[in-house]
């Protein structure tokens, strides 16, 4: 994967131009445990005081091992999880606060990429009634222009008209994940959230649907929150990117400086894992041991320290705060 | 390139597309042998049912003491009863009165049970309330409870029509239930959430057409199974008052001269157990046949 991409060349384009689209604010999304008498016992820490935020045009990457969170946070951003605590701020408002039809007219600005390209498409509607029920629920346009509308968006993605009436299931799966971005692209959003989209599919189709992805950001200046643990698509994709452990955002760096200079160690211990084309090349491993803590319960002060090569007493005890050194890069840790 | 169709163009490739689908699936409702084979039976029972009264020489309630028992043949096809009634035409007005206690019955309680289960899948605080109601229902045996029902109610058509929806319309909900548990996991539910649908047009629009196939597969069989409660019933004295006819009192009729008029009791037996025979293969050819995943596989 990391092999066949071209890596990006720009600079980030994020600096001077401050142009914060969407703003998250120490989310938090805990999950009751319940006993036998539906009281909480105890709670799952998913997403643990979580704060970053989106710039007009941008790609923000989220990495981080399967269970830290990152899937939940982009669940919460969009409220298809409630979230327990914290503030998402789009065009000044605070989405957790809205109701009713204020929130359905902030979905309309912030859509969502699933994962799972054969089950985000009902098996019973053909294609073109999946795509024009989205213009229904906003009540856009009549019958003709929303049946334009979707044949222009399929366009868009790749399709032929032919295609506006078959089933789901004669797609394959890159295909079905093309009409989930033209469900999401079909209603105009500024912010698209992408939830693993090309895990699920070959290596060959992920370059494709990403290439698709990019051509479709340009378009349509859109702002991409990237969630992916596969660190070569990050790359290739984002132009910021966050790193998720435990729930907490551990480090935030634009893409160059994150891949050539990682601060936090278990950044480091995650790029040290990337697979090296060249066999003679020597590299200083960082090796993680154990497995990743229990979010019921996660670990007092920085809760990497009970997995971190240089841990010291400090770490046990109290929690790294974020300290933005210089380029924007961001990191929560005690070395630093 | 041309990307947007003009109004007729459209309409063409819509009709072409639906005459394939439709004609792939005649074709593969010909070729399951399940589904043919039970639609005929039950397609030949239902004719014979509409129109073989047209055509019968006696009406179902004409006594004649003089033919009291008579075996089968000449111009008694299934012979006479004990008060000498044509028991062909007993038999076929007992048809129509038992399909249509067994569509009705159908029919009333797929739309009950389906919204029961959708909304107490769907809402978890009725779920609770709702499942319980169900369980306590389902917790009697099907036939005591219809004769309970009945006993309270008297026996009468519309009453056996409201005892058997009573029983059966639980199972249909658990069974709808469970399949809505399945679907609303799936992402394309949340997907639409994610879009700002409406419950009701999550429920109904989205949720309900995927748990279609199992509730018409499920109702065909509470079909033959409200046939063989209507005739227990019946059979019992709980169910069709005496002098009309279906087929449960014609085997009450039958039993107490087994010994004598074996006919009595074979051909209203062998007409429900054909009709049950037929529904149940119907059945199991539709569930076949409605499986979406199957239009591939069986081209």
């Amino acid at each position: 994967m990391v092999l066949e991409m071209s890596l990006k060349q720009s600079t980030p384009k994020t600096e001077a131009s401050n142009d914060v689209i969407l703003e998250v604010k120490n989310l938090k999304k805990y999950f009751p445990i319940t006993g036998s008498l539906n009281n909480t016992v105890s709670q799952v820490k998913a997403v643990n005081d979580v704060s970053f935020s989106l710039i007009k045009g941008e790609t923000y990457g989220l990495v981080g091992e399967s269970g830290c969170g990152k899937s939940t946070t982009g669940r919460t951003i969009l409220r298809l999880l409630e979230p327990t605590e914290g503030e998402v701020i789009y065009d000044g408002q605070n989405i957790n606060k809205l109701k009713g039809n204020d929130l359905r007219n902030i979905r309309r600005e912030l859509q969502m990429v699933f994962q799972d390209p054969y089950s985000s498409l009902n098996p019973r509607k053909r294609v073109g009634t999946i795509l024009e029920e989205t213009l229904k629920i906003h009540k856009m346009g009549n019958k003709k222009e929303r049946t334009e509308q979707v044949m222009n968006i399929l366009n868009k993605v790749g399709f032929q008209r032919e295609h506006y009436y078959r089933f789901p299931h004669e797609f394959s799966g890159g295909q079905r994940q093309r009409i989930g971005l033209a469900r999401a692209l079909i209603i105009n959003p500024s912010i698209i959230i992408c939830d693993e989209p090309v895990s699920a599919l070959d290596v060959s189709i992920q370059s494709q649907v990403l290439n698709l992805l990019e051509d479709i950001q340009q378009e349509f200046n859109l702002t991409y929150l990237f969630i992916s643990h596969d660190l070569g698509v990050v790359r290739h994709i984002s132009d910021r990117i966050g790193v998720m452990y435990l729930g907490k955002l551990v480090e935030e760096s634009p893409t160059d400086e994150l891949y050539t200079n990682p601060l936090h160690p278990y950044t480091k211990a995650l790029l040290s894992a990337i697979p090296v084309p060249n066999p003679f090349v020597k590299r200083e491993k960082i090796k993680l041991i154990g497995e990743i803590p229990s979010p019921v319960n996660p670990p007092s002060g920085c809760v990497f320290h009970t997995r971190c090569p240089f841990a010291m007493d400090v770490c046990k005890q109290d929690e790294p705060i974020m300290k933005t050194l210089d380029l924007e890069h961001k990191v929560a840790c005690h070395l630093y | 390139m041309q990307n947007v169709m003009t109004e007729e163009q459209l309409n063409v490739l819509k009709s072409d597309m639906k005459k394939k689908h439709r004609n792939l699936l005649v074709k593969r409702f010909l070729s399951n042998k399940l589904a043919l084979s039970g639609s005929i039976i039950m397609i030949v029972i239902i004719l014979l049912a509409i129109i073989a009264p047209f055509f019968t020489s006696f009406t179902p309630y004409e006594l004649d003491a003089m033919k009291r028992l008579k075996a089968p043949g000449g111009e008694h096809f299934f012979g006479t009863d004990n008060y000498g009634r044509d028991l062909f035409s007993r038999v076929v007005h007992g048809a129509r009165v038992s399909l249509m206690i067994g569509f009705a019955v159908a029919i009333i309680t797929s739309i009950l049970g389906m919204i029961i289960g959708l909304y107490s899948a769907y809402f978890k605080k009725l779920d609770g309330v709702l499942m319980r109601i169900s369980d306590g229902l389902m917790a009697f045996p099907a036939i005591l409870l219809a004769i309970a029902i009945m006993a309270s109610l008297g026996p009468r058509l519309e009453n056996v029509i409201i005892a058997l929806t009573i029983v059966f319309t639980p199972s249909v909900a658990r069974t709808v239930r469970s399949a809505v548990l399945v679907v609303k996991e799936q992402t394309y539910v949340e997907a639409l959430r994610a879009q700002g649908a409406s419950s009701s047009r999550i429920i109904w629009l989205n949720i309900a057409p995927n748990v279609l196939s199992p509730l018409i597969v499920q109702a065909t069989f509470i079909f033959a199974d409200s046939i063989i409660i209507e005739a227990a019933l019946s059979f019992l004295g709980a169910g069709i008052p005496a002098p009309d006819p279906s087929w449960g009192n014609l085997l009450y009729d039958g039993k107490t001269v087994i010994f004598n008029a074996w006919w009595m009791t074979l051909f209203p037996g062998i007409a429900i157990m054909l009709t049950v025979f037929g529904l149940n293969l119907f059945g199991d050819g539709l569930r076949d046949l409605l499986d979406p995943h199957n239009n591939k596989a069986k081209k």
